[in-house]
């Protein structure tokens, strides 16, 4: 490996840190304004744009569209219940702004090429009360070409993974990140920075250790380095002991939504007992929670869960009974009947196809007919995003006109306590269920905020010529820990001065799984556990100074371990400092089992002091801005 | 393995500016071993079987083999993406066929205006985002106290 690293410099205006949902949303919002005020809008993605981010593969619905034309929903329908979703815990204008512009987004896609189910009079199908039904195979594509026509290939890096933060004092000066194909080091410069690189996914041990641990739910490629980016930045950041548990088919993780939803399917367990309906009553403990419609995703997995440790499981989808009830209507009328089977054959295959081609596969693999019986459903690992019923990401601003006059306002939309540095998708916190749709539509607020800033403080930050070469040179460390000790042994994985980033990440998910509450510990935790998690965490710490790599693909892995161990260490903080247990079936702190709301109906944030390194933990209001309760 | 390539079908993508799969895998997973021009999957472990290489690729040279720790062998689950359509040929490992095609997109490739044909009313200091409130349908809520 040669270790002569060309410096390549990009000065830009507005930099956009990402390709999936949410940088393409900012990347088409910022182009326009961009233009219109002679501001420079630059993207950099670590992989290629059409295929990038979580959406990469199709989805088979869109999961966010409020349909306010229709006047079925309100904004503040939404709100609601994204807030008893997450027992208590979001931020009610961060979600209003997101769920009042998300149509506009979901139009969009539909110009844009996107194919919707459209009934009879051309309306678009709904899967459940928000969800909506596409052909979602090329979803990403048709996105991430409006994108790229809006700013140009000129102005998009692809392949170059960002890695750390650039700052002038308490402003975002820009970011350094390395080509993972050329011999390349990127420095840009940049008067705003959105930072929008997705989710963590590979902190906590997955349940397949094999191959099949690349089929993690969300993406292996979302690493942490949202979270990671903010954090090194000093910017506060919030929910970050909210970790997300989905509930999937069994181990190749195909969606449940449209067989729950659409289908409208029962779940039961091994003696046939339907959970939801014999668990009942452990709702009463959840507060008032535990009485809303549709009940808290964490609680349903509870309820599914309890049943598990009791050693109930498996769990069924009942597939074959759903669709049986669909079809019931066409009895007596053969040719009827044989269509409405055909087509809810092919429907419950695309929604495999179009997002989740594993599960399809291991169907086939398997000879599961649906309609002639059930599958298996289970609870995954944990995942760190900051949509769906996960919360985690930075502490950003809301808008002047919701927010203004609040503690939830500081100047501009989606900015994070640091100046000029924006998050948007599952970067940004306490903003749950924007999904891809309202992900694209934060990103489009974010980037419309920045370029606001950018006009407002038209300087070009510092950034120290001295810093930068430090960074080039850590950045490639692992490359020269590799060389310079590769001949101590004849087996390069095992090697005393080193350790490689594959066997760092083992480390780090048996940790997280068996201290911190992962599945093999039935997703339990106390303080005790927690600590000597933090011991462990230490030690690896220190460790990833002795991380070594072989070529730049495995540089690659080396700096998303470095990404995710930070998640980790943020996660294990604010788990350890809410002393209660709110969403039982993502974690349970074992020594304080039941949600206190006199204490604990409040954000937990976090603050890393870049300089000293330490943590600060604290508590923030949940403030009811809009009368919604 | 995941992905795998074909090695009889593939041709290294000879000719052209890039290789499909190379291009198009957002793990980086996927990569072209110059001396016999012919790709392979470097990490089958990390491969979240997404298929977007074997999407791309103009040889039909990609498969999926199921993750070998839970998936049991003989099924194959293959794509023939064209322009406006998707078709997938699924073989169970009993034998049995089934075929199903998708619509994938309403337009044509490469024609997606970012503005979606709606016109622009906002301005920088307005709560409406670029294209709103055309894109929208409707007035951007606010909250009326």
């Amino acid at each position: 490996m040669p270790m002569n690293f060309e410096t390549v410099e990009v000065t830009t205006d507005f930099l956009i840190v990402g390709g999936g949902m949410a940088a393409c949303g900012a990347a088409v919002e910022a182009a326009y304004w961009g233009k219109q005020h002679g501001v420079k809008v630059t993207l950099v993605d670590k992989a290629s744009m059409v295929r990038s981010g979580a959406v990469g593969m199709g989805l088979s619905a869109i999961n966010q569209y409020i349909g306010v034309t229709k006047g079925t929903n309100t904004v503040e329908d939404y709100i609601k219940y994204v807030k008893y979703d997450l027992m208590g815990i979001a931020r009610d204008d961060l979600v209003a702004n997101i769920a009042r512009h998300v149509d506009s987004s979901v139009h969009l896609f539909d110009k844009w090429g996107l194919p919707f189910w459209k009934d009879d009079e051309g309306g678009y199908v709904n899967e459940g009360r928000w969800q909506l039904m596409i052909n979602g195979e090329s979803y990403k594509v048709v996105v991430a070409e409006a994108a790229k026509n809006a700013l140009g290939m000129d102005n998009i890096y692809e392949r170059v993974f960002v890695i750390e933060p650039l700052l002038d004092g308490d402003r975002i000066a820009g970011c350094v990140g390395f080509s993972v194909r050329e011999n390349k080091f990127y420095v840009f410069k940049a008067k705003a920075v959105l930072a929008a690189m997705g989710g963590a996914v590979g902190v906590f041990k997955p349940k397949s250790t094999g191959e099949g641990m690349g089929r993690s739910w969300y993406p292996p490629f979302s690493t942490g380095s949202s979270a990671y980016f903010t954090i090194k930045a000093g910017a506060e950041m919030t929910c970050q002991e909210v970790r997300f548990v989905p509930v999937r088919f069994k181990d190749a993780y195909g969606p449940v939504g449209a067989w729950f939803l659409l289908f409208k399917s029962r779940a039961t367990n091994a003696m046939d007992e339907e959970y939801m309906a014999t668990r009942r009553s452990e709702l009463a403990n959840w507060g008032k929670y535990g009485a809303v419609k549709p009940i808290p995703a964490n609680l349903r997995n509870y309820l599914g869960m309890l049943d598990q440790f009791e050693g109930k499981g498996p769990l069924f989808m009942r597939t074959d009974e759903a669709i049986a009830n669909l079809a019931k209507k066409y009895e007596g009328d053969e040719k009827a009947f044989k269509k409405k089977m055909k087509e809810l054959e092919a429907e419950a295959w695309e929604d495999f196809l179009d997002m989740t081609i594993a599960q399809a596969l291991l169907w086939a693999a398997t000879n599961v007919e649906p309609e002639k019986g059930s599958s298996e459903i289970a609870a995954t690992e944990p995942y760190f995003i900051g949509s769906h019923s996960g919360a985690s990401g930075a502490w950003v601003s809301g808008p002047e006109d919701l927010a203004g006059g609040t503690d939830y306002f500081w100047g501009y939309a989606n900015m994070t306590t640091i100046k000029g540095l924006f998050a948007a998708g599952d970067a940004s916190g306490a903003s749950s269920h924007k999904f891809s749709s309202g992900s694209h539509a934060e990103g489009r607020i974010a980037a419309k905020a920045a370029i606001k800033f950018i006009l407002d403080n038209n300087t070009q930050p510092n950034v120290d010529a001295a810093v930068v070469e430090a960074l080039k040179a850590e950045t490639y460390k692992p490359l020269e820990i590799f060389e310079a000790n590769k001949g101590y042994t004849t087996t390069p994985e095992v090697n005393p001065n080193y350790i490689l980033p594959k066997m760092f990440m083992f480390r780090l998910q048996k940790l997280m799984d068996e201290y911190v509450g992962g599945f093999s510990s039935n997703f339990s935790t106390n303080t005790k556990s927690l600590n000597r998690a933090m011991e462990l965490l230490t030690f690896l710490q220190e460790d990833s100074d002795k991380l070594a790599a072989r070529d730049l693909h495995e540089l690659m892995r080396v700096w998303e371990n470095k990404h995710r161990i930070m998640q980790a260490e943020s996660h294990v903080r604010t788990v350890l400092f809410r002393e209660e247990t709110r969403w039982p079936g993502y974690y349970f702190r074992a020594d304080y089992p039941k949600i206190d709301e006199e204490n604990w109906l409040c954000f937990v944030n976090t603050k890393y002091d870049p300089q000293t390194k330490e943590w600060s933990v604290f508590k923030k209001p949940v403030l009811n801005l809009f009368n919604v309760d | 393995m995941p992905a795998f390539i074909i090695a009889e079908k593939c041709d290294g993508c000879k000719g052209q500016d890039k290789t499909a799969c190379m291009y198009a895998c957002p793990n980086d997973l996927m990569v072209l071993d110059k001396e016999i021009m012919k790709a392979y999957n470097r990490d089958t472990w990390a491969c979240w079987e997404c298929l977007c290489c074997g999407k791309a690729c103009p040889q039909q040279a990609i498969d999926l083999r199921g993750y070998a720790d839970f998936v049991p062998l003989g099924a194959t689950c293959t794509p023939l993406r064209g322009s406006d359509s998707i078709m997938w040929t699924i073989k169970f490992r009993n034998g049995s066929v089934k075929r199903f095609k998708f619509p994938i997109r309403t337009t044509e490739e490469g024609s997606a205006a970012p503005d979606g044909g709606f016109a622009n009313e906002a301005k920088l200091d307005s709560i409406e985002l670029y294209t709103e409130p055309a894109s929208l349908g409707a007035a951007v809520w606010t909250y009326k106290k």
